[in-house]
């Protein structure tokens, strides 16, 4: 199973992080730390996976993000490598053409996208249209909730 | 169009994202948070109740701070509060905030129980997902408590929606992995084995990953799943590229559901109904054949797909271990792609060999491709794909390529990367010990070691060269003119001074004849070090120069003076100071003789485990290590110079101070733990005179009235014949033949390895044994019952008379070099009064001495019992009981046999079963046991099934006697 899955960018900044099984909050700190510089340090033609403490680490770079998901021993790299591309093409297709910034903004939804593809560090489903299919649902509901909010009330001016 | 602008409501949330990423330093960001925490606080404590957009908007708010990295205390009761809004995106949000945000605040965790209560009962599919996923993110003991007994109610219900089916399956995973007590399965059990059978392939993704993990804990349970599985697999493998619609990615027909299949079936053995087997082969042929095929696509995801299933195949193939074509097909495969040009594919054909490198079908295969493995050590530009062909050299080593991996290893490490150093120089180590021929190769590499990579090298290391040196005297000459040689160069690392001190101080003596290496050269040379090293180096040298003073008188005043130097006898540090003042005075005060008791010779280091092979378990971590590791000494058997076999040559070294034990050839190597004195020269004999000079002086001399002397003989007497001859013929004519009652005596101890051999009214003889695989040793204890002395004139090892009422102990190391049904005879002769006694005994050596206990669950019994099904395997015998049939005392005598006596595996549980492996140098031979007492007619069946006849045969003569 996967044991977490982080998200950063070039930089160094952690944009995304999802954690499978309970871990302290100084360990996660830590974790993420050592591991943003062991990938940061690779050169872009190295291969995708290393051995890192007890876990496997499998990275990908999209543009200016780096997916990085750590796998247990018997887990297989090459499907969680297209784990990775298939969760960003679910963000892709959700907000059309996906940058770092539409994670910034919008990181609430990343994590609906991720809870709806993954769950307990395993695959729920790997169709596109039935994970895209739960969060327009849910976006729906959404409008639907606040169809009678006006901008004047949102400004708080009502 | 982007769906960030509909639906979107929280503006102030993106205000304040944007504040933050415009703030300049990391202060005016803590500055902004702040400001914005104490907004948020105000709000939650204000007077005015706040809707439920605002409650969620800074929810958010806060949620953002502490992914920034903030530690937010307050907020969860506002969370809380949205888990029961009604309102879809609030609860959301709120189940958000809790699943990342949760503490373990018990009155907190029993209000979110409440609200997933709720949303599990709500019968709106949306909101039941919410709450499991909720539960899955937790995890919590208490959760589970709550749950654990709903969900599989909701995963199998007839009227589930399939994507509530889906985060049940996950969700109740999730619990059994936290408390697996909690989640009991029980009645479910066939119908979430059927979920494979499900129409919907994401029901089925998910289920899968639940009965994987159920099935490792629960084989027996769940073992219906692997009809299911293939079925399944194959209906997969076989579709074309469209079929399967969504669940196709990139040409592949569901890639992740084939892995999770395969992932599935390397829980069991391959299946045993053959139509299901041949299914599944045809399914991995089909795999293997689509690698051939030209790609569909030239996406690196469609590769990446394809060759997902592929390796997961071949891990299924090597997990099977028993199809000789797919295995070697599999290394085929994989040796395209060492040399495939994506990264990827070769780090992981690196690693997939690894494990293949272990099967013993593979094994030959995958050698063939050390040229391209070690090409890939000098020049992959990626150091985890290095790393990837270390470890594969280090497993794919065996006694044909170990001086050339081990020559390629020594000359990476010079350029290897800090990070993998130390592990490098562990494995080198290692294969140099495990694979030496001569000792003078592996003493070179070691010292090599330390010259290359002397800062990485652990103690470990060199404390295991100078215990092997010690262990080995025919390569202690080597080693001291060796270390002496490395010493010359001007800079040494300071572990060569160590070894060279610690080898010098022993054996220095034996090159002292060469006056370039005279007993002062060697001093001088090593003392030039002394004033760069640390202080352990230090000490460790004084302990040298003491020994020195033994082995070269010549050299004491010299080392004197050193000793009582200012630098020496005052030094700042205790222990040095404390050393060279007793050293000192020891060697100003005591006489040679005494000196010489002292400082005598390191006796040999008891063989262990190499200490080194330990170290890098630890390191690796246990699983972590090639499974050649282990196997490998039953593979390679008879030819380790460093494994099992020699460790029974060291043991006798330990024994005594014999010199080096020759190569034995006889079946079971009894090697005498005396020395073997006079008898020396007479190699090959295996009469061995353990008292040798205690032959004609003794019966001539008068003092010597009750001469004590014995023989040990090992049933053959020429060295070159395997054959067994009787022992009496093999006898010269003072051995006399065994006792009648020797046969009962042997008996005595099949089942137990202490205890009395043999007694009458002069002597008495005890045993302590102890085996160890195909090892053992014994103890005699020879005690004089009489009230005068048994006198002899050999000293070694016994001492050289028995008071009266006293005990003398003998050592007797052994070895089984194959399997065997004559014990081997113990000669024994004495005089007393004037009357030569003369009695031969059996030694009680048995073949089931040599067991190793097998734990094996019912399934694995019998379908090795199965699979001994030839007619000379078994034997068999039906015999009355002899002793009563007391379970107890059975199951008392059927441990003491050696072999694991296995609870519930036999349907009846009047039966008993054992099973093991006997360890003989040559071979290893399973054996498994039946006993099936018949209380009613107080007899007994017995069925011994073993790999080789003479074995089974052997067995059942020897066990018939014990019930």
């Amino acid at each position: 199973m996967m044991r977490f899955m982080l998200l950063f960018s070039r930089q160094g900044k952690l944009r995304l992080q999802k954690w499978y099984t309970a871990t302290a909050e100084r360990d996660k700190k830590k974790m993420v730390r050592e591991l943003m510089q062991v990938v940061l340090a690779r050169k872009p033609k190295m291969c995708s996976f290393l051995e890192w403490r007890d876990l496997k680490i499998i990275y990908k770079r999209y543009a200016s993000l780096y997916f990085c998901c750590a796998v247990e021993e018997q887990d297989n790299e090459l499907i969680t490598l297209e784990i990775i591309h298939r969760f960003v093409e679910l963000l892709d297709k959700y907000f059309g053409s996906v940058c770092e910034l539409d994670i910034i903004f919008n990181f609430e939804k990343a994590y609906f996208i991720l809870d709806e593809f993954l769950m307990g560090g395993e695959i729920q489903d790997t169709s596109k249209k039935s994970v895209l299919k739960a969060i327009e649902q849910a976006d729906l509901l959404q409008e639907e909730d606040e169809s009678p909010r006006s901008v004047l009330e949102e400004m708080g001016l009502a | 169009m982007p769906a960030v602008s509909k639906g979107d409501g929280m503006r102030g949330l993106a205000v304040f994202i944007s504040d933050i990423r415009n703030c300049k330093s990391k202060e005016a960001e803590i500055k902004r948070i702040n400001k914005e925490l104490a907004n948020i606080r105000s709000k939650f404590k204000g007077d005015k109740a706040l809707d439920g957009y605002s409650k969620k908007k800074y929810v958010c708010k806060l949620l953002f701070i502490f992914l920034l990295g903030h530690d937010i205390d307050f907020g969860h009761m506002e969370a809380v509060n949205l888990l029961s809004s009604n309102k879809y995106t609030e609860k959301q949000i709120g189940y958000l905030f809790i699943s990342v945000l949760v503490n373990s605040n018990s009155e907190l965790i029993r209000l979110i129980n409440n609200a997933i209560k709720n949303d599990l009962a709500s019968r709106n599919p949306t909101f039941m997902c919410l709450a499991l996923h909720c539960i899955a993110n937790v995890g919590s003991r208490e959760m589970a408590e709550a749950f654990a007994g709903e969900i599989p109610r909701i995963l199998v219900a007839g009227d589930t929606m399939d994507s509530v089916k889906q985060s049940a399956a996950l969700c109740l995973l999730r619990l059994y992995k936290t408390s697996p007590d909690l989640v009991v399965m029980g009645e479910w059990t066939s119908r979430v084995v059927h979920l494979l059978n499900d129409q919907h392939m994401g029901v089925v993704t998910a289920a899968i990953s639940l009965i994987t993990c159920l099935s490792q804990k629960n084989p027996d349970e769940f073992k219906t799943c692997v009809s299911l599985a293939v079925s399944r697999l194959s209906r997969i493998v076989s579709s074309a590229s469209t079929d399967l619609q969504d669940y196709t990615y990139y040409f592949v027909p569901a890639p992740w559901l084939s892995c999770k299949l395969l992932r599935l079936l390397q829980c069991y053995p391959p299946p045993e109904d053959g139509a299901v087997k041949g299914r599944l082969v045809e399914c991995l042929e089909t795999i293997l054949n689509k690698a051939q095929e030209p790609p569909k696509s030239k996406k690196v995801q469609h590769s990446n797909a394809k060759n997902a299933i592929l390796f997961e195949a071949i891990s299924l193939i090597i997990h099977y271990d028993s199809e000789p074509n797919l295995l070697v097909r599999a290394c085929n495969q994989l040796g395209q792609f060492l040399q495939h040009r994506e990264t990827n594919l070769r780090y992981l054909a690196l690693e997939s060999m690894c494990t293949l490198a272990s099967s013993e079908f593979s094994h030959e295969a995958v050698k063939t491709h050390i040229e391209t493995v070690i090409n890939a050590l000098k020049t992959e530009r990626d150091v985890s794909v290095r790393q990837r062909a270390a470890d594969l050299l280090y497993a794919m080593c065996d006694r044909s390529n170990a001086k050339q991996i081990v020559a390629e290893m020594l000359s990476y490490l010079e350029t290897a990367d800090y990070s993998i150093r130390e592990e490098m120089v562990l494995k080198v180590a290692i294969l140099a010990e495990k694979y030496a021929v001569d000792y003078s190769w592996y003493v070179d590499t070691i010292l090599n070691l330390i010259r290359i990579a002397g800062d990485y090298v652990s103690e470990e290391v060199w404390y295991r060269v100078i215990q092997i040196v010690i262990n080995r005297d025919d390569v202690q000459g080597y080693a001291a003119k060796t270390v002496f040689e490395a010493l010359q160069a001007p800079a040494c690392h300071e572990n060569m001074v160590k070894v060279g001190g610690y080898i010098l101080g022993e054996f220095g003596n034996l090159i002292a004849g060469d006056p370039r290496s005279s007993p002062l050269v060697q001093f001088n040379l090593l003392h030039s070090k002394f004033h760069l090293c640390s202080v352990p180096t230090r000490a460790l040298l004084l302990s040298a120069y003491i020994k020195f003073i033994n082995l070269f008188p010549e050299t004491k005043p010299t080392i004197q003076e050193v000793l009582r130097s200012d630098s020496q006898i005052r030094n700042s540090d205790v222990e040095l100071q404390q050393r060279a003042v007793e050293y000192l005075k020891l060697s100003s005060i005591a006489s040679t003789d005494v000196l010489a008791t002292v400082l005598e010779e390191m006796p040999p280091f008891p063989e262990r485990e190499s200490s080194i092979l330990a170290k890098l378990k630890k390191k690796k971590g246990p699983g972590a290590l090639p499974v050649s590791e282990l196997e490998e000494g039953k593979r390679e058997g008879g030819g380790e110079l460093n494994g099992g076999a020699d460790r029974g040559n060291d043991m006798s070294a330990a024994a005594s101070n014999a010199s080096t034990p020759s190569p034995s050839t006889d079946l079971l190597g009894l090697r005498s733990a005396a020395a073997i004195g006079s008898a020396g020269p007479s190699t090959g004999s295996l009469l061995v005179d353990v008292f040798s000079e205690a032959g004609p002086t003794a019966l001539s001399s008068g003092v010597n009235d009750e001469g004590f002397l014995r023989d040990l003989e090992p049933p053959t007497e020429s060295s070159d014949s395997l054959l067994i001859e009787a022992p009496g013929e093999s006898d010269s004519e003072d051995s006399a033949p065994p006792l009648p009652e020797s046969d009962e005596l042997l008996n005595k101890f099949v089942c137990k390895n202490n205890g009395v051999l043999f007694e009458n009214q002069l002597l008495q003889i005890g045993i302590k044994s102890e085996y160890r695989q195909n090892l053992g040793r014994m103890y005699l204890f020879y005690g004089n019952k009489t009230s005068v002395q048994f006198l002899n004139v050999q000293t070694k090892p016994v001492e050289p008379l028995v008071e009266g009422g006293a005990q003398v102990q003998q050592v007797i190391n052994i070895e089984c070099l194959t399997d065997f049904s004559e014990a081997p005879l113990l000669n024994i002769k004495f005089r007393y009064g004037g009357a030569l006694q003369n009695i031969t005994l059996k030694l009680p050596v048995t073949i089931n001495k040599f067991f190793q206990p097998t734990e094996m669950a019912s399934q694995d019994f019998f379908q090795r019992w199965k699979q001994l099904n030839l007619p000379q395997q078994e034997a068999q015998k039906i015999f009355k009981a002899s002793h009563g049939m007391d379970i107890e005392l059975l199951k008392t005598k059927l441990l003491g046999l050696g072999c694991a006596l296995l609870e519930n595996v036999d349907p009846n549980p009047e039966n008993f079963v054992c099973a093991g492996v006997i360890q003989t140098k040559a071979q290893q031979v399973g054996c498994l046991l039946r006993l099936e007492p018949n209380a009613q007619a107080q007899m007994y069946r017995l069925t011994l099934r073993s790999s080789k006849d003479t074995v089974s045969k052997r067995l059942c003569e020897l066990l018939a006697e014990q019930f």
